[in-house]
């Protein structure tokens, strides 16, 4: 589904601070599954996880996406990309603020004109599956940390896409919630949708909702 | 067509709720544009209204006129003037006028009457300008009523609506016969108002008012060309007070750029890489923040535009009241008739709305730009 080669990400390149935060990574990501990346801080998981969901281009190497190299097209093209194959939860969620539940998880539907109504029903299915349907009017910042996550999720989902990127979901959830959230990952496999996350957080990396491990150190992969 | 059309539709519904989240600041900031907006707008109605009204009403005036002054105020001039002018060399035309303000309870409103030789308006009858007409539900035929100032009740026929095409000038006006005037207002055989007087060589006007001051000492000259100057006087000052203005409103807007510019917020900032990397285009975003450039552009220009209109039009230009004072011994009910062009509209559109909308775009389209992977720290 995706294959990497020989990527390398410098930042600030050319400039006196310049640093390379990714040194050659060869990686191929099966479809419907669930891949985790671990690794101590700074070892470049979450750089890693921007390449691969299009949010920031390698500096050196390939990208392939369903088997078409996509490291070299324009910004559009992998905008075009992004909305369309990947949906994202962030670390910190990064809900608007102001904004009801319903209106944050139908944001990444607008540009493609998708008529409103279509968008804000199928947004409260999305809700209604992760039991969050009773606070779909709410503005997020009164919503608490396990319900603005599952907001997060919603909206990764809003336009159905076949790969998940999730940056350390649970890094804010207590155990409970962080199991509640394996179960909903487990439903992600089951649609056959391909996840990839990054985790310090045992109780996610060990569990079996979570198909292959994928150490990371100083840049570079551990082998398995 | 259709999902272009519902993406736009999206992107004013996200700018609504988005002007709505910041709501003190847009509301401050509309105000702030708002006000700029009605003092430029105020400005450049009123010169406008101005210049049409003075060209109107000069292009018909009489080169001169005389009135006569009592205890420096406008009185009648008596009888035996006339002819005393006669004598003066230079005076080509002379005509005694007869006019005057009459209060109308009724409407509650002022009116001019005016004198014209019985072969124009015959005794009894009257004419009477549109506005007036339309005022007391006038129509040639009808007869109406006016108490004079003495407590006598007077009937006239209407004999004819003035075109409404001069409405500038005889919106007010009843033209009536002279014996009517004189008996109407109580004025003596042989007075008049002031003097209307035409001269043979136009260069010798000042000339024929020094000797008209000299004959005749408690009267004065009242020269077309002065009248001229009082406008032009009027239009510099206003002019410089203009340009004092606009440096004001400029910096204003610099003010207001500025304050977009670099304010805009590590929150707005944050927006903006939040929706570019769950797959918003560049452009969606620029054109999402143009509406809103628009959205806070606009209803400042309709706002500002509308309320220096009232302003100007109907309350006066109350805010430039001192400045008419200067000349309302000449036109003690000058009122402005509203007088709007495109090119004014134009003018001030471009010089309110497009620079906010430039300054706003900026910084915008820098966030804009930039690799929305910040996303994933912060
Ligand atoms: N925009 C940037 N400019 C300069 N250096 C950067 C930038 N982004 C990341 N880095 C550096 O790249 C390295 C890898 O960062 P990255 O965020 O990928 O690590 P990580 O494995 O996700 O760490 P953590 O577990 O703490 O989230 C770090 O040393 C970081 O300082
Ligand atoms: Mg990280």
């Amino acid at each position: 589904m995706i294959e990497l080669s020989n990527i390398r990400k410098a930042f600030n390149q050319g400039r006196h601070n310049e640093y390379w935060a990714l040194h050659g990574i060869d990686l191929s990501v099966e479809a419907g599954k669930v891949t985790a990346f671990r690794g101590p801080s700074g070892s470049g998981k979450t750089t890693l996880l921007t390449i691969v969901g299009c949010l920031s281009r390698p500096t050196e190497g390939r990208v392939r996406f369903k088997g078409e190299d996509i490291s070299g097209l324009p910004e559009r093209f992998l905008t075009d990309i992004r909305r369309q194959s990947f949906g994202f939860v962030f670390q910190q969620f990064n809900l608007i603020k102001g904004l009801s539940a319903v209106d944050n998880i139908i944001l990444p539907g607008m540009p493609s004109g998708r008529p409103r109504r279509n968008l804000v029903e199928r947004a409260d299915e999305l809700l209604d599956q992760l039991k969050l349907g009773h606070r779909s009017r709410a503005r997020v910042e009164w919503l608490s940390g396990g319900e603005q996550q599952r907001v997060a999720i919603a909206r990764a989902l809003i336009n159905d896409p076949e790969v998940i990127i999730a940056d350390e979901p649970t890094a804010n959830l207590d155990t409970a919630l962080s199991k509640e959230f394996l179960a909903i990952l487990e439903g992600f496999t089951d649609a056959g949708k391909t996840v990839l996350l990054t985790s310090h957080d045992p109780l996610v990396v060990e569990s079996s909702a979570v198909h292959r491990v994928v150490g990371m150190r100083d840049g570079r992969l551990i082998p398995d | 067509m259709r999902p272009w059309l519902e993406k736009q539709l999206h992107l004013i519904d996200f700018t609504l709720v988005s002007l709505a989240r910041r709501k003190t600041k847009n509301v401050g900031l509309l105000l702030a544009y708002t006000l700029i907006v009605f003092v430029l707008a105020s400005l450049s109605l009123f010169t406008h209204a101005l210049r049409s009204e003075a060209s109107y009403v000069l292009a018909g005036s009489p080169e001169v006129i005389l009135q006569r002054m009592v205890a420096g105020r406008h009185d009648l001039i008596p009888a035996g003037y006339l002819e005393r002018i006669g004598r003066i060399r230079g005076v080509q035309k002379k005509e005694g006028r007869l006019w005057g303000y009459y209060y109308d309870p009724v409407v509650n409103a002022n009116y001019t009457f005016m004198a014209r030789p019985a072969s124009e308006v015959a005794d009894g009858t009257i004419m009477v300008g549109s506005a007036l007409a339309r005022e007391r539900g006038l129509a040639p035929g009808n007869t109406i009523s006016f108490r004079s100032y003495a407590g006598k009740l007077f009937g006239f026929t209407v004999a004819a609506v003035l075109s409404p095409d001069s409405e500038l000038l005889s919106a007010d006006l009843v033209l009536l016969s002279e014996s009517d005037f004189r008996r109407f207002f109580e004025y003596p055989e042989g007075h008049y108002t002031d003097i209307a007087l035409s001269v043979a060589n136009p260069q010798e006007v000042r000339t024929v008012a020094a000797k008209l001051s000299a004959a005749l000492p408690d009267s004065r000259p009242i020269l077309r060309e002065e009248v001229l100057r009082t406008y032009q006087s009027l239009f510099d000052w206003r002019e410089g007070i203009v340009l004092t203005v606009l440096a004001g409103a400029i910096l204003a807007f610099a003010i207001l750029a500025w304050e977009k510019a670099s304010g805009l917020s590590a929150e707005e900032r944050r927006e903006i890489g939040i929706l570019k990397a769950i797959g918003w285009e560049t452009s969606d975003v620029i054109r999402m923040k143009v509406w809103e450039g628009l959205i806070i552009s606009l209803t400042a220009f309709l706002l500002g535009g509308i309320a220096a209109y009232v302003q100007v039009f109907h309350f006066g230009a109350a805010v430039f009241a001192p400045v008419l004072k200067g000349w309302s011994v000449l036109y003690p009910r000058f009122t402005l008739v509203p007088a709007v062009d495109g090119l004014q509209i134009a003018t001030l559109f471009f010089f309110t709305v497009v620079p906010y909308t430039a300054a706003v775009l900026v910084p915008i389209w820098r966030a804009a730009i930039t690799d929305p992977d910040a996303v994933m720290r912060a």
